[in-house]
C-alpha cells in the first residue's frame, strides 16, 4: 500500500453509458493543495463527487477500481456519513442552509454529537476566524446567513465544513461566483488551512491553481493527462495538450 | 398604419388592466358581501335571544319551548372531531409527504403521488358512504359501542379526507427545498434521516404549515360526510366514542325546516358566523406564522 492520504487506484466512473472518468490512478499527499484543471467534460467534478460519494445516489453510476483513505477503502469499509465527515466539500455556488451563522455553523458539531454551548461557541470563533470571517460576521452571529454577500457566504460554508474537523477538503469551483476581492480572500483562507488539511481544488481558472496549488492535475474528457509541480505543469509541462491548456490555446 | 397599430395596442393595454382591476375587485366585494350577509341574518338572533345564552349555552334545542339555541355543545362537536382528524392525519400525512418526496425511488413517487390525487378527488359524500358501511360497524365492534356512528369515526374518516391535501401541499414544499441544501448538509457528514429532520424540514416549514392548516381547514369545514357518520347528537361530548353534532350538520341539517325570519333561522346563521371566524382565526395563525418565519 503506498503513503498517500487519498489512493486513487485505477478508478473509472459512468452515470449510464456515459463514461466520466477512465482508469484514474493519483494519489494526494497529506496536507497539499492539489488543482484539478481541466477544460468542460473533463471528470474534475466527477472526480471530487466521487471521493466524498456524492455520486452514488445518480442513476447508472458504476465505479471500478478503488479510493483508500489512509489505507481505508472508502467505497467498501466506511460509512458514507462518516467519510463526508472525514472529507468535507465547498461547493461551486456558496449554499449556507436557511439558519443562522451560527446555527450554520453549529450544525455539523450538533449533528455528530457535540451539544455544549460553550464548545460550539468555540468552535464557531475557531472556524470563522480561519476562514477569514469573524472580523466582517462577529457582532451579528444571529444574522440569516442567506443575507451574506456570495464571498461572505463561501468562506462561511468553508467555516462550516471546517466544524466538523474533516481531514481532507474538497473545493469545486469555490469562486466562481465570486468578484475578485472575494476570490482573494478565499485563496487567503486556503492557504492558510495548508498546514492542518489536506485540499483538492477544482477550478477553471488556471490562474487561481496557479496561484495556490503545491502540485496541479490535468485532465481531458476523463483522463488524467498529468500530474506534476504546480510550476512545472505551468512552465515545462510534459504533455502538449496540457502546455495548450495552460498557456489558453484552448479550453 | 405603425401608427394605428401603436394605438390598437394601448387600447388592448388599457381593456385588459380594466378587466383584471374588475375581476381582482369583484372577488373582494364578494368576501365582504358574503360577510355582511352573514352577520346581518346572524346578528338578527339577538334582538330576541341574549348574546351570552348563544355562545356559552349548553344545550342546543331549537324545536323546544322555549327554545334553547346554546352552540357549545355543536362547538364542541366539531373541536373533537377535528382535533381527532389532526392527530391521525398530521403524523401520517407528514410521514407520507416526505416518504414520497426524499425516499421513495422514483417510479413509485410517481404512481403514489398519482394515488394520494385520486384520493382527494374523491368525494366527499362517497368517503362518506364508505366510511358508514365500513368503518362505522368496526369502531362499534373494537370499542363494544351500542353505535359506531361517533366522533371517533368522523375523526378516523375525515383524517383521510385531510391527507390528501397535507400530503400534496407539503410534498410540494419539500421537493421546492433547493437542491444545494441537501448537497450541503450531506456533505457535512448528515445521514438521510439528519438531513431530513434538521434541514428539509425547517427549511419547507412555511409550507408544512401551509398545508396543516388546509388540512384542517377542509376538515372543519367538511358537512355532509360527517352528518352521515358521527351520530348527529347535539349534546355535548365527554369521550371520543360517543355521537356527536358539528357546527356545519347542524346548519345542513336543520336550515330546510327552519322558517324563513325565524329565530331558528338567524341562529343557524349565527353559528355560521362562528365557524367563519374559526375559519378565518385559522388562516390568520397560519400566515403569522409564515410571516415571522421570513
Amino acid at each position: 500500500m503506498k503513503t498517500g492520504k487519498l489512493d486513487i487506484h485505477n478508478v473509472s466512473i459512468a452515470y449510464g453509458e456515459k463514461k466520466a472518468l477512465q482508469g484514474i490512478t493519483f494519489e494526494i499527499q497529506d496536507k497539499e493543495i492539489l488543482a484539478v484543471i481541466g477544460p468542460a467534460n473533463s471528470g474534475k467534478t466527477s472526480l471530487l463527487r466521487t471521493l466524498n460519494r456524492l455520486n452514488e445516489n445518480k442513476s447508472g453510476f458504476k465505479i471500478s477500481g478503488s479510493i483508500h483513505l489512509d489505507g481505508v477503502d472508502i467505497y467498501k469499509d466506511i460509512a458514507v456519513s462518516s467519510l463526508r465527515k472525514r472529507i468535507g466539500m465547498i461547493f461551486a455556488l456558496p449554499n449556507p442552509l436557511p439558519l443562522s451563522i451560527y446555527d450554520n455553523i453549529a450544525y455539523g458539531p450538533r449533528m455528530h454529537g457535540k451539544r455544549k454551548k460553550s464548545d460550539l461557541d468555540q468552535i464557531v470563533e475557531k472556524t470563522l476566524k480561519s476562514a477569514f470571517l469573524w472580523d466582517e460576521v462577529k457582532d451579528r452571529l444571529n444574522l440569516q446567513a442567506l443575507k451574506l454577500s456570495g464571498g461572505q457566504q463561501q468562506r462561511l460554508c468553508i467555516a462550516r465544513t471546517l466544524a466538523v474537523e474533516p481531514e481532507v477538503i474538497l473545493y469545486d469551483e469555490p469562486c466562481s461566483g465570486l468578484d475578485p476581492i472575494s476570490t482573494a480572500k478565499v485563496e487567503e483562507a486556503m492557504v492558510e488551512l495548508k498546514s492542518v488539511y489536506t485540499q483538492i481544488l477544482v477550478t477553471n481558472n488556471t490562474k487561481q491553481a496557479a496561484r495556490v496549488s503545491d502540485r496541479t492535475a490535468f485532465f481531458l474528457t476523463g483522463e488524467l493527462i498529468e500530474i506534476d509541480v504546480t510550476e512545472k505543469i505551468f512552465t515545462v509541462p510534459n504533455d502538449p495538450r496540457t502546455e495548450g491548456y495552460v498557456s489558453g490555446r484552448f479550453g | 398604419m405603425n401608427f394605428l397599430k401603436h394605438r390598437w395596442n394601448d387600447i388592448v393595454e388599457y381593456v385588459m388592466e380594466k378587466v383584471i382591476f374588475l375581476a381582482g375587485i369583484i372577488s373582494i366585494a364578494f368576501v365582504v358581501l358574503i360577510f355582511i350577509f352573514l352577520l346581518k341574518e346572524g346578528l338578527s338572533l339577538f334582538k330576541t335571544y341574549s348574546p351570552f345564552s348563544f355562545l356559552f349555552g349548553l344545550s342546543w334545542y331549537p324545536i323546544s319551548h322555549p327554545p334553547k339555541f346554546g352552540v357549545v355543545p355543536l362547538f364542541l362537536g366539531s373541536i373533537v372531531v377535528t382535533l381527532g382528524a389532526i392527530l391521525i392525519a398530521v403524523p401520517l400525512g407528514v410521514g407520507a409527504a416526505i416518504y414520497i418526496a426524499e425516499v421513495a425511488p422514483r417510479w413509485l413517487r410517481e404512481i403514489l403521488k398519482g394515488l394520494v390525487e385520486f384520493l382527494a378527488a374523491i368525494p366527499s359524500i362517497v368517503l362518506g358512504f364508505i366510511g358508514l358501511v365500513t368503518l362505522v360497524p368496526i369502531v362499534k365492534e373494537v370499542f363494544g359501542l351500542p353505535t359506531g356512528l361517533t366522533a371517533l369515526s368522523g375523526a378516523i374518516m375525515l383524517a383521510f379526507m385531510a391527507m390528501p391535501t397535507i400530503v400534496s401541499i407539503m410534498e410540494d414544499a419539500l421537493t421546492a427545498v433547493p437542491e444545494s441544501y441537501r448537497a450541503g448538509a450531506v456533505a457535512l457528514g448528515a445521514t438521510k434521516w439528519q438531513m431530513i429532520w434538521r434541514v428539509l424540514l425547517p427549511a419547507a416549514s412555511s409550507g408544512i404549515l401551509a398545508a396543516i392548516m388546509l388540512g384542517i381547514g377542509r376538515v372543519i369545514g367538511e358537512t355532509m360526510a360527517v352528518m352521515m357518520i358521527t351520530g348527529n347528537a347535539a349534546r355535548i361530548p365527554t369521550s371520543i366514542t360517543q355521537p356527536v353534532r358539528t357546527m356545519t350538520a347542524t346548519i345542513a341539517a336543520e336550515m330546510g325546516e327552519a322558517v324563513q325570519g325565524s329565530e331558528h333561522y338567524f341562529a343557524l346563521f349565527g353559528i355560521g358566523i362562528l365557524l367563519f371566524c374559526i375559519t378565518f382565526l385559522i388562516n390568520f395563525t397560519a400566515s403569522f406564522f409564515i410571516k415571522r418565519k421570513r
